[in-house]
């Protein structure tokens, strides 16, 4: 049954890394950007862990820096994926415009709570 | 008995109530004592008008130190008369002088007989007659008309006389008000008590001066004035009284004597007496009098020369009762001793002096002596009281005394003033008997210790008790007619060296003190305390102040939470010395981890981001979607660079732009990048569009 468990376990994970092969190369780039901020966020919790929340500030606008980038680039990343139908009509580059905007609002306000 | 104010009508009512009036006001008057000026009076002239360099400084000052000099009989030195002399002769010699210089030098010249040219004096007499015809202040008219009056007094063959006396007086008198008072001038609207005074002294001098008579009729109008500003006379309680000023800078003995001085020069011209209550001039009198003797050279001279106005005027003479000394002692067998004088310390006519009623201050019992006459004693002059009645035992007394004139035509020209209260202590030694302090025991009031005190003299007792127990201490105090004597301080002290506690001693003589209460008082410190006694009174001649001993006081143990006695310092006064120092404690800075962890992690940090860039390779990112054609080529690049510059405006803004500037130039970038990349998101999704179509 064991055998069986991990047998199971690498035949999921084999079809889902070659579906995932089947995205497309741009979804593949912005699932690398949203990954990239994330363990960013995960080390600088790390370090906080370690050495404590003195500067706190400093901490939560790293931390919501990585935060809300990744969570922009999801969001870029559904209105740009052409499967999801409920965004046929909105261009790529519409979104992408957004994405910027939006990622440059959120580092200017992080730049101001950095200290 | 006071002199009957007859006035002109009216009659016997008016006269009647006059009188009762004027008696319910001497019985509402405090019981006071007013000295006659004196010799220290001189002694204090001698030293406030110490001449400077020669000279007493300017005129007006001149005159009122040599005034001041003659009216106290005070030998004037002659060195001051050269320089003043000269200083005066110089002032009258010149005609551009001002007319109160003038005034004040003619003063001074006729104090101290300086040699003036009858000539000098006629050019001056006839500036000063022309001044008064155009005058419209009241000090031009007062100034010039005392000239005139100075040189007639100095000179009499100088022609000093007003031809239009009448015109002089009318303009004067234009500038009195409704209420007795008097402005200075015709345009200055305020009225003043002391233009008052200035006014009456100047219509006497043109009275005089006149060369024909002013009408009846003209005086009695100012006599009006005079009894409408005695109107205005306010009174202390103590009898005294005075005109006061509503203007600043112009105080009461300044007004008051400028009245006076009016009244008493407007009174001496033939037909200007006023009938004026006793009890005013009595009043002025004694308000001059309680002053005692002025620091100020000005507040002197307006004194002395009031005092000495209301003792020549032909008005009435005030006599003054006073009594050097106010305390009789019984011990001594002193003799009350009643001066009579006039308020400058003349001798008074024939008089006896009478007391009327003595009695103790504020009681309402009956009198103690009635109508004993006083005994004169020529040597002294000095009117003595020679037996006191057994009656009169040691206190505070109140002694009524009345003036009885022995000549009637005296009653005309002086003034005693009814009936004059005084307050006497009579004194003695009060003798200390029975003395003795005990220790009892407080269930059985049994005495456990009982000691003898000799007050008065020396004590050391010892006690000793505990909180269990109670002190008495008893004395009886008696007066030398036999009486119990009450104390008005008697106060008992038990003194530790940390606490002490300070208890009053009843009427009665006796003192019981319950231990158990104190034990708090005294903070639970058993231990020896000093017992002080303390006795004293205004009328005992022997109060005192006295260690009795100690008594070693076995207290319980304090409870924890028994209050503990303030800690002595050494120095009583070093509670007002600098108190310790605060130091403040700032808030320790937060430990910082080590630089080499902070550099380490820094490169952790970095490394996702060399992660994503490796990615990115392993993907395969090409750029095949940049467009070639020129101008998109240049707005693609443009976006990169404008969002690459508001990156690096960003790194800025942290390192050091504040937020002002920063969005500032963000705006400015901002809207550069919004219109590039809007340029090239548009030409990439129209050919992407394009693509889709074909």
């Amino acid at each position: 049954m064991a055998r069986s468990t991990g047998e199971d376990a690498q035949a999921l994970f084999h079809s889902l890394r070659s579906a995932y092969a089947a995205t497309p190369k741009n979804l593949k780039i912005i699932d690398l950007y949203v990954a990239f901020a994330v363990f960013t966020a995960l080390i600088q919790v790390a370090y906080m862990a370690m050495v404590g929340s003195f500067p706190f500030n400093s901490f939560l606008s790293g931390i919501l820096s990585c935060t809300g980038t990744a969570v922009l680039a999801v969001c870029l990343r559904i209105q740009v994926n052409k499967e999801n139908k409920e965004f046929k009509d909105l261009p790529p580059e519409r979104a992408y415009a957004d994405f910027v905007l939006c990622n440059l609002v959120l580092h200017l306000v992080i730049m101001n709570f950095l200290g | 008995m006071a002199a009957e104010p007859r006035w002109g009508s009216g009659g016997g009512a008016a006269a009647l109530l006059l009188l009762l009036l004027v008696a319910a006001a001497s019985i509402c008057h405090a019981a006071s004592n007013f000295l006659p000026v004196s010799d220290a009076h001189r002694s204090a002239a001698l030293e406030l008008f110490a001449p400077v360099d020669g000279s007493f400084g300017s005129l007006e000052e001149t005159s009122e130190a040599l005034q001041s000099f003659d009216i106290l009989g005070i030998e004037r030195r002659t060195n001051v008369r050269g320089s003043t002399c000269s200083s005066a002769v110089e002032v009258l010699g010149s005609s551009s002088s001002p007319v109160k210089d003038v005034f004040y030098a003619l003063k001074v010249s006729s104090l101290l007989k300086c040699d003036v040219r009858q000539s000098q004096l006629e050019a001056i007499a006839s500036r000063l007659k022309s001044v008064p015809s155009d005058a419209s202040s009241l000090n031009d008219f007062y100034y010039s008309i005392g000239g005139l009056v100075l040189i007639k007094n100095q000179i009499p063959v100088v022609d000093v006389l007003l031809e239009d006396a009448d015109k002089v007086f009318q303009a004067i008198k234009a500038l009195s008000q409704s209420d007795g008072r008097w402005r200075y001038s015709s345009d200055n609207p305020v009225s003043s008590t002391y233009a008052a005074g200035m006014a009456l002294e100047t219509l006497a001098g043109v009275i005089s001066l006149a060369s024909n008579e002013i009408g009846q009729s003209r005086i009695d109008a100012v006599k009006n004035d005079i009894l409408k500003l005695f109107d205005s006379i306010e009174k202390y309680d103590d009898g005294t009284f005075y005109f006061d000023e509503k203007v600043d800078g112009v105080g009461p003995l300044a007004t008051t004597s400028s009245v006076v001085q009016g009244l008493t020069a407007f009174a001496s011209t033939a037909s200007g007496r006023v009938k004026l209550p006793e009890d005013n001039i009595l009043g002025l009198t004694k308000y001059f009098l309680s002053i005692g003797i002025p620091g100020d050279a000005k507040e002197f001279f307006n004194q002395v020369n009031s005092l000495s106005c209301l003792e020549n005027s032909r008005v009435s003479v005030p006599l003054i009762l006073a009594l050097p000394a106010t305390v009789v002692s019984l011990t001594n067998k002193d003799k009350l001793k009643v001066r009579v004088t006039t308020a400058l310390g003349s001798r008074s006519p024939p008089l006896k002096v009478k007391l009327v009623r003595a009695f103790i201050s504020g009681s309402k019992d009956a009198s103690v002596i009635e109508n004993q006459e006083l005994i004169f004693d020529s040597e002294g002059a000095f009117h003595i009281l020679d037996l006191l009645p057994t009656s009169i035992d040691v206190g505070k007394y109140t002694f009524v005394f009345e003036i009885v004139l022995q000549d009637s035509e005296d009653a005309k020209v002086y003034v005693t003033g009814g009936q004059t209260k005084v307050p006497v202590y009579i004194s003695a030694i009060i003798k200390i008997e029975n003395a003795e302090i005990s220790v009892l025991d407080s269930d059985l009031g049994s005495v456990d210790t009982q000691k003898k005190l000799n007050l008065g003299k020396e004590d050391d007792v010892s006690l000793a008790a505990n909180h269990l127990q109670k002190l008495r201490l008893s004395f009886q105090l008696s007066t030398p007619h036999g009486h119990a004597f009450k104390p008005h301080q008697a106060i008992l002290k038990l003194k530790h060296e940390k606490a002490e506690h300070i208890f009053l001693v009843g009427n009665s003589g006796k003192k019981f003190q319950d231990f158990l209460g104190l034990v708090e008082k005294f903070f639970y410190l058993s231990g020896r305390y000093d017992i002080q006694l303390s006795i004293g009174d205004a009328v005992m001649e022997n109060s005192f102040c006295q260690d009795l001993g100690h008594v070693e006081l076995d207290l319980p143990e304090a409870p924890e939470k028994a209050p503990r006695p303030a800690a002595q310092p050494d120095d009583p006064f070093s509670k007002y010395g600098p108190k310790a120092e605060i130091s403040h404690i700032f808030r320790a800075p937060e430990k910082r981890p080590s630089e080499n962890l902070s550099l380490a992690f820094l490169a952790l940090t970095l490394l996702p981001f060399l992660g994503f860039l490796v990615g990115l390779l392993k993907l395969g990112v090409n750029l095949k979607n940049f467009p070639s054609a020129p101008v998109p080529a240049m707005f693609a690049i443009l976006f990169h660079v404008g969002i690459g510059s508001i990156l690096a405006l960003y790194a800025l803004f942290w390192l050091k732009l504040d937020l002002f500037t920063t969005l500032k130039a963000l705006g400015l970038l901002g809207v550069f990048v919004m219109f590039v990349g809007h340029r090239i998101l548009s030409h990439l999704a129209s050919t992407s569009s394009k693509l889709k179509s074909a």
